[in-house]
């Protein structure tokens, strides 16, 4: 099979993965060495295809051949794909050769697990390894760890790595016994904490260290949860997102609408992939690690989904109107990042030029903010909303979209500046 | 009213702007425009070389290092107004007694002068992005590649643009041609030369096919999302994408491919085949969670 042949297989093969970013590595480039490559702050997306995502690694399978039968999986062993294998020369000439023409960041790499655990670590390993090694590569890499691999291969992965990570794929063990019998909750678990593990012991050594620093190790690890495959909801998807960021640090948790694959399991039957609903995880989850929310703010017993239609804040905000409103020239941080419309940078905004001046509704314009969004939830020193406005009925009907926009949300609401400058770093 | 003709870069600004601030000259006493040729683009050559005045007595005349930052990266820009716009925040800080508007993101001045920046530092980030790089020649002795490569950004950015690729790519030979400038990096030297009206590079690179297929088959056709792809890849830099003649067909594509997999008939679950390793994680304990 040729090697365009190949890589068509297994550039589809790995299409599910969302996670393309490639910021936050240590600082490195190529000046003195024989090779190329840098890496080190936002990363950069090098193009974007028509389904709106990010391109920045080479983001393949060594292999798409899998003993596994993950159901959402085009490459689960009960699919009839045709299948393909890279030798680790083939990667890695490919990985140097897009990278020297400027398309790509650096190397994302997965496989289809064959013979066991530790013989797929091991192959990817190998890429890994001969591109830092033999040819002093310096871009980023990404690689894909399966927790059933011994610890040792991982920590090795991990030294080559920029970033690692491990999917878990669904939020409860139910949901993979169903879809992914293969895979285990608190096995992947067990593997993030060891790498939290290595991740914070190396953090300390170099940050220790009084002569030469150790060698790096990867500087994060990330991890994607399958949206709308099975029945769990949203508060579930959240509550098990925000327990591994909290327990095992992740930099990202990717949420993977779960769409249409050739291919398809009797056992999982298609449905168009669910848009907004993985946006409004994504907002909820920003919500929860740079906003202060919890997730019982986000979502409640009665409705353990967020909104479609609204954003998660302003969801809150509508359902929490005591709250308001907020006094924009003398409410601490907090507050200020509780109010709908106002993005983290804007808060900061607000927080420096109050410190000379008495804000005004003119200064809000200067600032662009969306005025409709936020005017009912503030005070400024020339305007306060009604309380009739505030506590009236109507208020949330104000920012349902029309109905015959219903249809234009899927191709995305309208993102936040985070969701701009997240995915100018490449990394919503 | 005097009026000052610079080079349009921020060397030649700054040295102006430092001579009219010592001298007292408020800001709505000068007009500034930018040279109608521009004989170098690059000021180490020409640098401006009037005599700099003594320093005078009176309010402190020192700015911050971020404006500084932000007025090399205004510098780069295109509006007619820039020189003036920064000229007028510089005087507030310092004669003007406001030392601290550059905090104020609801101040005209700073707000216009941000926008700006933003602009800039966003037609820098594309260039990092977009830029395809072809391989020119090989030297035969050697081996070391050099590439070529043709961009066209919306403003002056390649002097504040390229030191990033001589950081990324030292091991190899390039030059980047573009309308305003030409970078050139030899491995020890990064080099301008004024720029190239058209692009003169004819030949694709042998690998564009390969990266052609690596984004035609990366992409979901399940998940059609072109307003998204376009506001950070606008039309504008298509033409020098070597992949952007595949986006028309890609989304024309899309429906029926996805339909196609909404038609397939589903396939059944296969037995686990006999393997070791499966059986062992069979009987693996779980770990405690
Ligand atoms: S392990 Fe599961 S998700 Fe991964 S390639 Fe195999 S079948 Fe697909």
């Amino acid at each position: 099979m040729d090697i365009d042949r190949k890589l068509e297989i297994l550039a589809d093969a790995a299409k599910y993965d969302a996670s393309c970013a490639s910021s936050g590595a240590t600082r490195k480039d190529s000046r003195g060495s024989k090779g190329v490559g840098s890496t080190g702050g936002a990363g950069i997306c090098h193009s974007y295809t028509p389904d709106g995502r990010c391109v920045s690694l080479l983001k393949v399978l060594m292999t798409n051949v899998c003993l596994y039968d993950c159901h959402y999986c085009i490459n689960r062993r009960s699919s009839n794909v045709q299948r393909a294998r890279f030798t680790p020369e083939e990667i890695v000439s490919l990985t140097l050769d897009f990278y020297k023409r400027n398309y790509i960041e650096g190397l994302f790499l997965s496989s289809g697990i064959i013979q066991s655990a530790d013989h797929t670590m091991e192959l990817v390993i190998s890429v890994a390894r001969q591109l830092r090694e033999k040819h002093h590569f310096r871009g980023y890499i990404h690689l894909k760890t399966i927790p059933e691999a011994s610890p040792e291969l991982i920590a090795v992965a991990g030294r080559l790595a920029d970033r690692i990570s491990i999917n878990i794929e669904l939020p409860t063990q139910q949901g993979l016994d169903l879809l992914a019998p293969e895979k285990n909750l608190a096995r992947t678990e067990a593997a993030m904490g060891h790498i939290r593990e290595k991740i914070d012991e190396n953090r300390e050594a170099r940050r220790t260290a009084v002569a030469a620093k150790p060698p790096p190790f990867a500087t994060g690890q990330s991890t994607q949860m399958l949206v709308g495959a099975d029945a769990a909801t949203d508060a579930s998807i959240l509550l098990r997102a925000n327990h591994l960021s909290g327990h095992y640090r992740l930099r990202r948790v990717y949420y993977s609408g779960f769409s249409p694959i050739p291919e398809p399991s009797v056992i999982l039957p298609l449905k168009p992939p669910p848009l907004v609903r993985e946006h409004r995880l994504y907002q909820a989850d920003w919500l929860l690690r740079f906003y202060g929310f919890h997730v019982s703010e986000l979502t409640t017993e009665s409705g353990p989904n967020l909104d479609l239609h609204l954003d998660p804040k302003l969801a809150w905000a509508l359902r929490n109107r005591g709250s308001f409103p907020i006094d924009l020239n003398k409410a601490p941080r907090e507050s200020l990042l509780r109010i709908p419309g106002l993005g983290v940078r804007s808060v900061d905004r607000i927080l420096s030029a109050r410190r000379h001046t008495r804000l005004r509704l003119a200064d809000l314009l200067q600032l662009r903010l969306p005025m409709k969004k936020v005017m009912p939830f503030i005070i400024t020193a020339d305007y306060t909303p009604a309380r009739s406005g505030l506590d009236g009925d109507a208020l949330p009907t104000v920012f349902m979209p029309p109905p015959q926009q219903l249809e234009f949300s899927f191709d995305g609401p309208s993102p936040t500046p985070e969701d701009h400058s997240a995915s100018r770093s490449g990394e919503l | 009213m005097r009026t000052i003709v610079i080079e349009p870069t921020f060397e030649a600004w700054r040295g102006r702007a430092r001579e009219l601030l010592l001298e007292g000259v408020p800001p709505e006493q000068v007009l500034w425009s930018d040279e109608a040729e521009e004989p170098c683009l690059f000021g180490a050559e020409t640098a401006p070389s009037s005599p700099r005045p003594p320093a005078s007595a009176g309010p402190s005349l020192k700015v911050s290092s971020a404006f500084m930052d932000l007025a090399r990266t205004t510098a780069a820009h295109t509006a007619a107004s820039r020189w003036g716009a920064l000229y007028r925040l510089l005087w507030r800080q310092t004669r003007g007694g406001e030392p601290h508007v550059l905090a104020l993101a609801t101040d005209p001045d700073v707000r216009q002068i941000q926008g700006w920046a933003g602009a800039v530092r966003r037609d820098i980030h594309k260039m990092h992005a977009f830029v395809r790089f072809r391989l020119a020649d090989t030297d035969e002795t050697t081996g070391r590649e050099y590439f070529v490569a043709w961009f066209e950004p919306e403003y002056r950015i390649v002097p504040l643009a390229t030191p990033f690729f001589k950081k990324r790519f030292a091991s190899m030979d390039w030059s980047i041609l573009t309308p305003h400038a030409c970078a050139h990096w030899n491995g020890t030297h990064l080099h301008f030369t004024p720029g190239q009206p058209h692009n003169p590079i004819v030949k694709e690179d042998t690998l564009d096919p390969l990266w052609r297929t690596y984004f035609r088959s990366i992409f979901n056709p399940a998940r059609l999302k072109v307003q998204a792809m376009q506001s950070e890849m606008p039309k504008k830099y298509w033409k020098n994408l070597p992949e952007a003649s595949l986006i028309q067909e890609m989304i024309a594509t899309s429906q029926s491919r996805m339909q196609e997999m909404l038609d397939t008939e589903a396939r059944p679950a296969r037995p686990a085949p006999r393997n070791a390793y499966l059986d062992s994680l069979r009987q693996r304990p779980a770990p405690e969670s």
